[in-house]
């Protein structure tokens, strides 16, 4: 078992390096491109400057120095200095990860409070006006651009009703939290919800199930005892790829709520061809996503006796 | 009629309709058998003749498509088939029990054995789980698998194929019930295995005075166990008598097809190699089923009546019964 | 029943959708761009202007209607390159296997890895806003299940035997893989296409909305709705039928997909 979850572990470090690899040579085509976004903007800087910057960068040494002095930075968590701020990019992200995390965490519980007692409700009884209701509102969900939804519920909820700040993070209270976690919520709770529909519908159907009435049980006792954790070990895994990708996905919500997080920052730093704080942001939220997936891997073959001792 | 006399189940003309997009058809028709108390029977036919459906609608189990359309059922004089659902589930596993064919998806792939046994002992005798988990152990050793303790801590998939039919037995005779039904118990599993299981079946029941109905294609098989003998095509019992008999003399035809097919010790020393003896033919899908006599398109005596007329269940001199226009 | 619904609706949904794309010159009013009259800014809807009119006094109703002709071009060309490029690299990985087969389930496996928004994005960040580059960079994106799909049917095909007669036959590996594995990935290949571009489509919004799209003055839906951010409360109004348009377009797709899916592909589930 430890050595499954050891082999599991190191398979995500030639991964690691590829994703690096990818990240940089994808931000290598444009080395001085910050300083020509700088003219592009009026803002000409001096040639010598840019000249200076890019010596200062190695930005001139063959492509393999830079990319082993890349891996070398990136093992001693060094993210480079923002072009912008002048900031160690890492500093800068480590500042905005806790509010992506809260934000992450809440959308997502969110979907799982709401979404897999939707599906399954709507399992135990297929077919019915229920169940093509919450199917609808399913389809729906995945339907809805984020952004809308969150002009949608801040219009209403904020901007109308009064209920929440239109924006923002406040002092991190609740309260700013709710309409950002809704809107980045919405989709993946109506994915979970199909995932736990289907789930439960295949459980229902199984053999074992009608062992267990042919006991004698009656049905409460039937989805209790043999169909919820059944069902739970086959929904656990879309939740966990759900919560790897929300981070990502968080990117659109998070500028429209200006909310501080590792999105928002990306998204600016985009804007202002910050080329280190952009490597930075991908690389951390990339990160993020394959450890979370790997982690769902290794739960995965921890709660499913059938697999554990392969 | 006296208690001792009562029946244990009595199926009388039980109807089972199939609903599909295209109409409603019927899946069996006019079946009938009793089971007395502590006897085997044995309901004998090719793959979908409706064997299994006939066992489910006993337990109450049949779900969509499938639904009982008439006909009565009776366990020990009281009529069960319009039973609410409540007053259903309170038989089975107390009265009513029954073990499947396949015992890999029968059983839960997440739950240890013991716990699935002892349930059982939870849900009708009240148990507490501790105890109902230590008499888990010991239905285990009823059922000869060795090391029970060990094995009720094991979960399906860490055990062979024979020792999983085994905990289903176990499971179904946990509570003592008057009947159990044994849909095609050993049909996959190995053949020695299968003997072994046969045997413990008889062994436990005979013991315990509990009723066996035991459903399967094997006539072989189903005569090493039981009394008697109900042979089913398409959705109808075309014969009903004592196993010892069914071997010697087969009256329908279907049946002396069935016994004809079985390849015998002995026989290739007597008789020199001989291809295997089949029954013309094919068995028909339920949408398709012949008119008259069902058998009649594979039937060698077949004449006209047969193929209008539907023959009745006659009642033969020594007691068993026969639906055959040419029966003999 | 529940599939002929899904059909029916999101068949529908998607042709009124196709309709607006291709004939919205037609059916717009006025020039998304240039009849923009100071005078009408920030009107609510009304007999004139049917969807009311944004910041710079434009009929919202003509930049809608033109702008179905971006979200579609983007969704369908993006996912005919995706769905291309995955079906390539997984039939030619599946059949010829090798070192190729261990590349491609790599970049495979390195695609899974990165989500699929952050990875636009940083293409588009490199290429700079544009049709052009959103065209690209989401074309590189959603490849990643055609590939696996086309994959296992190249080796499922492969182990059969008609391949090897076929080669025997002298038949080329271009003309096998063409004839032989591609007619059978089709089904579920569609159904992934027809939900992805439900998902292309969103994602063009997402990144037009962020700026780094199709830019104004361009009638995006996106674009619009981040113009409309501004003017939230003195114009609400200018939020609802851009996103309106969004959602009942890839709402077409997504119930025309799962209908699909009930057909083509019957062994997967509704999980996606």
């Amino acid at each position: 078992m430890l050595g499954f979850v050891v082999r599991r572990v190191l398979q995500m470090v030639p991964m690691l390096v590829a994703i690096a690899l990818l990240i940089f040579l994808l931000f290598s085509v444009i080395p001085g491109s910050f300083a020509t976004g700088q003219q592009d903007e009026g803002l000409g800087l001096d040639m010598a400057v840019v000249q200076r910057m890019r010596v200062e960068l190695g930005l001139d040494d063959p492509l393999h120095v830079r990319f082993g002095k890349y891996v070398i930075q990136l093992a001693t968590l060094d993210l480079g200095v923002s072009f912008r701020s002048r900031q160690p990019v890492a500093d800068m992200i480590a500042a905005r990860m806790w509010p992506s995390l809260k934000l992450t965490i809440a959308a997502m519980g969110f979907a799982i409070l709401i979404g897999v007692p939707l599906g399954f409700v709507a399992a135990l009884r297929p077919g019915s006006l229920l169940d093509l209701g919450l199917m609808i509102i399913a389809v729906s969900g995945l339907s809805l651009p984020k952004f809308w939804l969150g002009i949608l519920l801040m219009y209403l909820f904020a901007l109308t009703l009064g209920w929440f700040p239109s924006f923002g993070y406040g002092q991190g209270g609740i309260s700013h939290l709710v309409l950002p976690a809704v809107a980045l919520g919405v989709s993946p709770m109506a994915l979970l919800a199909r995932t736990t529909r289907a789930a439960v519908l295949d459980i229902m159907n199984a053999d074992y199930v009608r062992t267990a009435r042919s006991k004698g049980m009656n049905e409460y006792r039937v989805v209790v005892w043999h169909v919820l954790r059944n069902a739970l070990v086959l929904v656990l895994t879309t939740i966990g790829l759900q919560f790897g990708s929300l981070l990502g996905q968080g990117v659109v919500v998070e500028k429209l709520f200006a909310w501080p997080g590792i999105g928002s920052l990306l998204v600016d730093s985009v804007f202002q061809r910050d080329i280190p704080a952009v490597q930075g942001c991908i690389l951390v939220i990339t990160i993020f996503f394959l450890v979370i997936n790997t982690s769902v891997d290794i739960a995965y073959k921890i709660i499913d006796p059938r697999i554990r001792y392969t | 009629m006296s208690g001792a006399n009562m029946n244990l189940l009595e199926v009388e003309n039980l109807h089972i309709g199939l609903s599909t997009d295209t109409g409603d058809f019927p899946a069996v028709e006019g079946v009938s058998f009793t089971i007395a108390p502590g006897e085997t029977v044995g309901l004998v036919g090719e793959s979908g003749c409706g064997k299994s459906i006939t066992a489910l609608a006993i337990m109450g189990l049949l779900r969509q498509p499938l639904g009982l359309a008439g006909g009565k059922i009776r366990l020990t004089g009281k009529e069960i088939q319009n039973l609410p659902t409540a007053e259903l589930r309170a038989l089975r596993g107390k009265r009513i029990a029954m073990i499947f064919q396949e015992p890999m998806t029968a059983l839960n792939p997440l739950k240890t054995v013991g716990r699935q046994i002892a349930e059982m002992f939870v849900l009708h005798e009240g148990a507490g789980w501790g105890e109902a988990e230590r008499r888990a152990v010991d239905a285990l050793t009823q059922v000869k698998v060795p090391a029970p303790e060990r094995r009720a801590a094991a979960y399906p998939h860490e055990l062979s194929g024979g020792m999983r039919q085994r905990v289903m037995i176990a499971i179904a005779l946990a509570c003592a019930p008057d009947l159990l039904i044994a849909d095609e118990p050993t049909t996959a599993l190995d053949v020695t295995v299968q003997s072994e299981i046969v045997d413990l079946m008889k062994e436990l029941c005979a013991a315990r005075g509990t009723a066996i109905l035991m459903i399967s294609h094997d006539l072989g098989l189903v005569t090493d166990i039981c009394k008697r003998v109900c042979v089913m095509y398409a959705g109808r019992i075309v014969e009903q008598q004592d196993s010892e008999k069914i071997f010697n003399h087969p009256q329908h035809p279907y049946t002396q097809g069935l016994v004809a097919s079985l390849p015998r010790l002995g026989m290739r020393a007597r008789h020199g190699r001989q291809p295997l003896v089949e029954i013309a033919g094919v068995v028909p899908g339920i949408t398709a089923y012949p008119k008259g006599c069902r058998f009649h398109p594979r039937c060698v005596r077949r004449t006209e009546i047969c193929e209008t007329v539907v023959p009745e269940l006659e009642t033969l001199v020594d007691g068993s019964l026969v639906r055959c226009h040419h029966h003999g | 029943m529940k599939i002929r619904a899904n059909l029916a609706i999101g068949g529908g949904l998607t042709v009124l959708a196709l309709c607006v794309g291709i004939f919205g010159p037609w059916l717009a009013h006025t020039d998304p761009i240039m009849d923009a009259n100071l005078l009408n800014a920030e009107l609510p809807p009304s007999g004139e202007f049917w969807f009311g009119t944004d910041q710079q006094g434009r009929d919202i109703w003509s930049r809608v209607m033109y702008g179905a002709q971006i979200s579609l071009t983007v969704g369908v060309v993006s996912q005919l390159i995706n769905t291309v490029i995955g079906t390539t690299l997984g039939v030619t990985a599946g059949y010829w296997g090798g070192w190729w087969d261990d590349f491609v389930n790599g970049l495979t496996n390195l695609m899974l890895a990165i989500p699929s928004l952050i990875f636009a994005l940083a293409i588009m960040a490199i290429l700079g806003p544009g049709l052009t580059s959103l065209l690209i960079a989401l074309g590189l994106t959603n490849w990643s299940f055609t590939c696996r799909i086309s994959r296992a049917q190249a080796l499922a095909v492969k182990s059969q035997g008609y391949v090897q007669a076929a080669r025997v036959l002298g038949y080329g590996d271009f003309r096998i893989m063409f004839t032989q594995i591609l007619p059978n990935t089709l089904g579920p290949i569609i159904v992934i296409a027809t939900l992805g571009m439900g998902g292309t489509i969103l994602a063009e919004a997402a990144l037009s909305f962020l700026g780094l799209g199709v830019r104004p003055p361009s009638p995006s839906w996106g674009s619009m709705l981040s113009d409309a951010r501004e003017t939230i409360t003195t114009a609400p109004w200018l939020s609802l039928f851009p996103g309106m348009a969004i959602f009942l377009t890839v709402l077409g797709l997504n119930l025309l997909g799962d209908g699909l899916r009930d057909i083509l592909d019957p062994q997967s589930r509704s999980r996606r």
